[in-house]
């Protein structure tokens, strides 16, 4: 790829992600405007929907066609949920999660 | 804090497994910095994909941060110009620990100490990424899977939200459009028309959804 393209990408990527943060501020500064009940439907609805089709986004590679290839992703994922629902420290989910992957991929027990 | 750290190595890594120099790495934690993002961000690179999909991609991905401001309106505009910094750098991370410390102390005491944990964690971040990149290319060691970072990362902002909110049902739409729009389109392109269906279907189903959450 040309090294130009890949800058723009980023730029790009920095414009709106600096859009997302500022734009509030924008919006609603004036006093106490009163913010419209769909945007705060959206505030409410969207994130967890977000996050919900990322966690599918960063497993994308996962084929069924034999189980070493899906039951460590999945695997590992219910881990860290379960170790995050348990201790609620990001941290120790995202390490414990991440470092039993590796062995697992690694490994290849399956 | 220290999480921004170990996540901004494994962005590094990442980075450098993609084929990107350090500097790279150092570049956009510094002018992006948002952490879930730029994970992603690693994939549109792979992939060329083209602007609007990474801006439409960028804006979606980081819809929650649209509201994280929402709580600082106030805050964040007595700062003066550190305000501007603060509204720059409002990422997860710095958005749990301000809520965490909020009510903490005199105004002036609470600005000063907002702006230097905003300021704190992107240096950690920045460090992180860099660390991250560099270290990929001078260590031998094994680290195939450390991509799973990013899905833990995922994973435990999922769980978050999940345990936060009342109602369950946008998260299910999240995942249904995700799988679907994966099995019809494929792997490599599949994300935005599932975030764009995604939204379409909260916004037609608001009169079911919208009681349980606002009330």
């Amino acid at each position: 790829m040309r090294v130009g393209y890949a800058v723009a990408i980023v730029l790009v990527a920095a414009l709106v992600t600096v859009i997302t943060r500022v734009l509030p501020f924008i919006l609603f500064s004036s006093t106490k405007r009163d913010i419209p009940r769909a945007v705060s439907y959206l505030g409410a609805v969207l994130p967890p929907a977000v996050m919900a089709a990322l966690v599918i986004y960063s497993i994308k590679g996962i084929s069924f066609t034999a189980p070493s290839l899906w039951m460590y992703e999945v695997g590992a994922v219910i881990l860290t949920a379960l170790v995050h629902f348990w201790k609620r420290n990001t941290l120790v989910s995202i390490a414990t999660g991440t470092i039993i992957y590796m062995v697992l991929v690694q490994g290849q027990f399956l | 804090m220290m999480g921004y750290l170990v996540l901004g190595i494994a962005f590094g890594l990442l980075l450098h497994q993609a084929g990107y120099h350090w500097l790279w790495a150092l570049g956009i934690s510094c002018i992006v910095f948002a952490g879930s993002l730029q994970f992603v961000l690693v994939g549109l690179l792979a992939q060329e994909a083209s602007l609007v999909a990474v801006a439409v991609t960028t804006l979606l991905v980081n819809s929650r941060h649209l509201f994280y401001g929402l709580s600082f309106i106030e805050q964040f505009r007595n700062m003066g110009k550190r305000g501007f910094y603060m509204m720059f750098s409002l990422t997860d991370e710095t958005y749990a620990l301000l809520c965490a410390t909020s009510g903490v102390g005199s105004q002036e005491e609470q600005n000063a100490r907002s702006f230097w944990i905003a300021v704190f964690d992107q240096c950690y971040w920045v460090t992180g990424s860099v660390a991250g990149a560099v270290l990929g290319s001078l260590i031998s060691f094994n680290i195939t899977g450390i991509e799973f970072a990013m899905t833990a990362l995922f994973t435990v902002i999922f769980v978050e939200q999940w345990l936060t909110v009342k109602h369950h049902l946008p998260a299910i739409i999240g995942i249904v459009c995700a799988v679907v729009s994966l099995i019809f389109i494929g792997p490599d392109n599949f994300l935005l028309p599932a975030l764009i269906a995604t939204v379409t279907l909260l916004l037609l189903g608001r009169p079911l959804i919208e009681e349980p959450v606002c009330a």
